[in-house]
């Protein structure tokens, strides 16, 4: 069984090129523009590993992760944030709630696969 | 008539009413109502300058040197021009400290040393004595001639025994008298307030006895001022009493004037009335004209009695020094003759008690009880009660100071004419001046200066004016003088080391002020002021500007407070201490003084308790037998007077320097604050900048990564892809312009071309190039453009700049079915105005000010993210307000917004060619 | 505190005049055996200047006095 993964982002061309490279490497792929739709998608198809923006309209990605783990339904999700904002105290700040890891954009697609590999392992 | 007993009668009525004026000043001062607290009768006690000297002495110096009397009473005229601040600072000083006279005015100065308040109750003693005895001699031979009446028989004086001798029972009775006065009350600081008072009473009545001499002589025995002065100067033999050069030189006028100025201040029973006795500094101010103008009154009808007495005696042989009372003697005038020598009287007792409180308190405070403090210390601290003592001491004292001035007057003789007396008495007070006014004025002075140039100028005083007058009194040989000690030539008392053309007043004023400000200066600065002289110093020479003492502060140790109220129980009597001590207490809230541990505060209290009954330096001494004192260092004496005094004179600059300071402050803060909100501001903005930049980058770093990686990537992706980098770089490089485009205006570098802008066209020229966009989403666009515009002062470009961005916002946020854009352009207020209007979503109020921030975008309100860079609005608006205009949304959620921009047009002013 | 300044150094300035009055060589001027109104010149003129001297404090005193007391009364006013 393929696991799931679910892209977080409201920038729609980033959106393409990452469900394009999580279903070549034949994950099972949803989408959400923004953080309300991305909780929603969480709670209805309880991905394995979510890939999280962390400027997202209506609700950031510091908002959701911290949400995420504080229900303990979701204690085994992988959270993955990715922020175009790269300073060091977003990357505290994103891991300090509980985010497994942290990609700065732009990032690179060999690395970002490996990263969610590792963190699906 | 003018028999003995009646002079006896009128003498001790007159003394009798003296008594009685003082006992009721004294009980009317117990009861708070002080007759004394009047500037006229401070004035008139200060006029106890005026003794027999003055009053029968001048007459004989005038008949002797015509005008040359003056000096001694226009110095003290002088001088008081000066009290504004020289005795107002002598005042002030006194008080603070509970001074009780001069000695422990210098005691204190220096460090509230023993040796030095010793050493000037010696001088002063010594300077006195003399001068009492003139007193005595005064009265008494007033008292031998009128009892004589109507002989005027020469007075020869000191030929019979002691006790058949008139002067002996006068300084007995004036002892006595003194003793009544003076020496009820035991706290000198606690004024003698019916002495006072008697001696202002003596001031107005020997005052109005010489005047009344003054006009029966010139009018009654004479036809008035112009008739005397005509009939001497018909004298070949009086002409020259009108000249000053005649007799006296000038260097002597001078030299006598400088004298009597510091008489006026350094004399003990002047420095008594004028400083201790002193109810308000506010009596000064009257003091100042009144006190010389008593002298001026005192001094008009010398010259006149003198020669009338002169002519009218011609011959006769009688002494100069009794005009006053001979010429209404020789008249017939009992009434008058009586009533002089009641006003001689008045002088005589008045300077007596007044100079031998002062010099009994001294010897008390500054000579007795130190040495008995010392030699008996632990007889003295067993003994309860030792207030009885210290009276005793004074009274003592007083009596023993007048048998000195008998035998002085009983050994000198006649040796000396009164005058003659008082400057040496002068010359001897005048040694004080250094030490004081140099107290006052210099903090360098140390004890040890003080002591070497009191006891330097004592010394040349000595030698060069007290021992030629025991050499004329036949103590000494007589060739001492003529011939110098020992016939060495140099030393000649008159003549020292050769100087000669002075008279011997002046000759000794200036060896022994040599003498005495040389040794006062130099070993001053031999060494640095000792902790406990600089402490003192400095509250003498800042009198004036400290507002509170200071005392305490200097002050550290510890002390059991019980002992300290029996200590001063022991001095002032075991009630007063109490009552002291219990106003004390109550000032500070305290319930039983005697079981707690002393503080700074109550050990200074009791030790001014204790300097205003037994002096400043024994004072010390005491309070430094029952209280464990850790000496301060002379560096932390400095620094808690720098401290004081600098909080003290600064104070006002303090205030005013850190109101300034905390305007400054407030300015910084404001200043700081505005530079982390721009701070803060780059700090969003350069994350904002990043941001924006590196979300294009990501897309076309992923998309190039993956077309790189995989060439198998089906063309029809590869095309989608290939689209996405392009409108991303497409976006890259609109964002960096637009970056570019802001940072020029916002630091002013944007070239600006500022021309004739037909706004109308501007506005036609911008829909034309965003006509694409709207045929793209299909919104309707309307035009309402006005008609014949004045032209703007404006750059072209950049108004289609503004304009296309909102055209092109507009579009972005219509909606996509029925979407419909507004623009309107109309003339009015002499400005020009553009709307653009869509029926889009709107923006919340709380939205409608950030839209125009950059990067800034309405966006968390949104569903879905704006495109757009963020920085359009922001440079729109810079640009409008740039040609002084304005740019500002109106809109409702939900009914759409609309984007107003207002340019004024140029001035009338400009067209007319101004 | 002015007004108080201000009377000091005129009480200053009196008594530097009364020092350059009274003293050689002025003093010097007026040491001639002449007559003014029947009195010696000399002692007539050392009265007058004693009088002079006198007559500056009285009106440097009480008038400052004056003016204090004046001024003091009308801030109390106010």
């Amino acid at each position: 069984m393929s696991k799931k993964i679910l892209i977080a982002d409201d920038e729609q061309n980033i959106v393409i090129s990452v469900e394009f490279l999580m279903r070549r490497e034949g994950y099972e792929v949803s989408v959400a523009g923004d953080g309300e739709a991305a909780l929603e998608r969480i709670r209805a198809d309880k991905p394995d590993l979510v890939l999280l923006d962390v400027m997202m309209p209506k609700k950031n990605g510091f908002d959701v992760c911290q949400e995420v783990r504080a229900d303990p339904a979701f204690a085994a999700m992988r959270i993955l944030m990715l922020t175009a904002r790269g300073r060091d105290t977003e990357v505290a700040k994103g891991l300090a709630l509980g985010a497994d890891g942290y990609m700065t954009k732009p990032f690179s697609t060999k690395e970002l696969v490996d990263k969610v590999r590792e963190l699906l392992a | 008539m003018l028999q003995g007993s009646v002079v006896v009668v009128a003498s001790a009525l007159y003394l009798a009413l003296l008594f009685a004026v003082a006992y009721w000043g004294d009980k009317r001062a117990d009861a708070g109502r002080s007759v004394i607290a009047n500037p006229t009768i401070y004035a008139l006690s200060m006029a106890v300058y005026c003794t027999t000297w003055t009053y029968y002495g001048s007459v004989g110096r005038a008949s002797a040197m015509g005008v040359g009397f003056l000096p001694i009473y226009l110095g003290p005229t002088l001088v008081m021009a000066l009290g504004g601040f020289l005795l107002l600072k002598m005042i002030r000083t006194a008080k603070a400290n509970r001074i009780t006279s001069i000695a422990d005015f210098i005691a204190s100065r220096y460090g509230k040393s023993q040796l030095l308040g010793g050493l000037v109750t010696i001088i002063a003693v010594i300077g006195i004595v003399p001068y009492i005895s003139l007193q005595l001699k005064a009265v008494a031979s007033s008292y031998d001639l009128i009892v004589g009446y109507p002989v005027l028989k020469a007075v020869t004086g000191g030929g019979e025994p002691v006790l058949a001798d008139t002067t002996f029972w006068i300084a007995l009775i004036l002892a006595a008298f003194t003793i009544l006065f003076g020496t009820r009350h035991l706290d000198a600081t606690e004024r003698h307030e019916g002495m006072v008072a008697a001696v202002a009473l003596e001031s107005v009545v020997k005052l109005a006895a010489f005047g009344a001499v003054g006009l029966f002589v010139t009018y009654s025995l004479y036809d008035g001022i112009g008739d005397l002065f005509a009939r001497a100067l018909a004298d070949p033999g009086l002409q020259k009493l009108m000249t000053v050069s005649a007799d006296g030189s000038y260097s002597t006028w001078f030299s006598l004037t400088f004298l009597a100025g510091l008489a006026i201040l350094f004399l003990p029973r002047q420095f008594q009335v004028t400083v201790v006795e002193n109810v308000s500094e506010a009596h000064l101010k009257r003091a100042i004209w009144l006190f010389p103008l008593y002298l001026f009154l005192i001094n008009l009808f010398v010259l006149p009695i003198a020669l009338g007495g002169l002519l009218r005696f011609a011959g006769e042989g009688i002494n100069a020094d009794t005009f006053v009372l001979t010429l209404p003697m020789s008249a017939g005038h009992e009434l008058l003759a009586l009533f002089v020598f009641v006003g001689g009287l008045s002088a005589a007792t008045g300077m007596v008690i007044v100079e031998t409180i002062a010099l009994s308190t001294m010897v008390c405070n500054d000579l007795v009880m130190p040495l008995l403090l010392r030699t008996r210390a632990l007889a003295l601290h067993a003994e309860r009660d030792l207030s009885w003592l210290l009276l005793a001491i004074r009274r003592g004292a007083i009596l023993v100071i007048l048998l000195l001035g008998y035998l002085y007057f009983r050994l000198a003789g006649d040796a000396y004419a009164l005058v003659g007396i008082g400057l040496i008495s002068f010359s001897a007070v005048a040694q004080f001046a250094p030490a004081m006014i140099g107290g006052m004025y210099w903090r360098g002075g140390t004890r040890d200066g003080a002591l070497a140039g009191l006891l330097a100028g004592f010394l040349v005083w000595t030698y060069t004016l007290l021992l030629p007058s025991f050499s004329k009194s036949g103590w000494l040989p007589a060739n001492f003088v003529s011939d110098g000690p020992f016939g060495i030539e140099l030393l000649k008392p008159h003549q020292l080391f050769g100087l000669s053309g002075l008279d011997d007043i002046s000759h000794c004023l200036f060896w022994s002020f040599a003498a005495n400000i040389g040794a006062y200066v130099v070993v001053s600065l031999l060494r640095a002021p000792t902790a406990a002289e600089a402490s003192q110093a400095t509250q003498f020479v800042d009198a004036l500007k400290t507002s509170r003492p200071v005392g305490s502060a200097l002050w550290r140790g510890s002390a059991d407070a019980g002992e300290l109220v029996a200590l001063v129980g022991r001095f002032l009597g075991p009630a007063r201490a109490e009552t002291a001590f219990a106003a004390y207490a109550r000032r500070h809230q305290l319930v039983d003084i005697g079981r707690a541990e002393a503080d700074a505060d109550l050990v200074h209290y009791a030790e001014s308790l204790l300097a205003g009954a037994i002096g400043s330096a024994s004072a010390r001494a005491m309070v430094a037998s029952v209280a464990k004192e850790e000496p301060l260092s002379l560096a932390e004496v400095m620094n808690i007077l720098d401290e004081a005094s600098q909080l003290r004179t600064y104070s006002r600059e303090l205030e005013r320097k850190s109101k300034e300071l905390e305007a400054a402050t407030a300015e910084l803060k404001a200043a700081n604050d505005r530079l982390l909100e721009l701070d803060r501001l780059k700090d969003d903005f350069m994350a904002s900048v990043s941001h924006e930049l590196r979300t294009p980058l990501t897309s076309i770093r992923a998309f190039s990564e993956i077309l790189r990686d995989d060439p198998k990537t089906a063309l029809q992706d590869r095309e989608r892809f290939l689209g996405i980098i392009v409108s991303e770089t497409e976006r890259l490089t609109r964002l960096v312009n637009q970056i570019l485009d802001m940072a020029k205006i916002e630091s002013g570098n944007a070239e600006w071309l500022v021309e004739d802008v037909d706004l109308r066209a501007v506005v036609e020229q911008s829909v034309a190039a965003t006509s694409q966009l709207f045929r793209d989403r299909d919104v309707a666009l309307t035009l309402d453009l006005a008609d014949a515009l004045p032209v703007l002062r404006a750059d072209r470009d950049r108004m289609m700049q503004v304009v296309i961005n909102l055209l092109s916002n507009a579009v972005k946020f219509a909606p996509p079915v029925a979407g419909r854009v507004d623009v309107r352009l109309w003339h009015g207020d002499g400005q020009l105005h553009v709307s653009v209007t869509d029926n889009g979503p709107g923006i919340r109020a709380e939205d409608q000010k950030v839209i125009f921030e950059r990067f800034r975008q309405g966006g968390d309100a949104m569903t879905s993210k704006p495109t757009g860079t963020g920085l359009g609005l922001p440079i729109s608006r810079k640009i409008v307000e740039y040609f002084g205009g304005r740019l500002w949304v109106e809109s409702t959620p939900g009914q759409g917004a609309s984007f107003i921009f207002s340019l004024p047009l140029p001035t009338t002013g400009r067209e007319t060619g101004e | 505190m002015q007004r108080a300044m201000l009377t000091v150094q005129r009480l200053a300035t009196v008594f530097l005049l009364g020092v350059i009055l009274f003293n050689y060589p002025v003093l010097a001027l007026f040491d001639k055996a002449a007559t003014v109104l029947g009195l010696p010149l000399i002692f007539a003129y050392l009265f007058a200047a004693w009088a002079v001297v006198i007559l500056l404090l009285v009106w440097i005193v009480e008038r400052g006095e004056h003016t204090e007391r004046s001024e003091r009364r009308e801030r109390g006013g106010a």
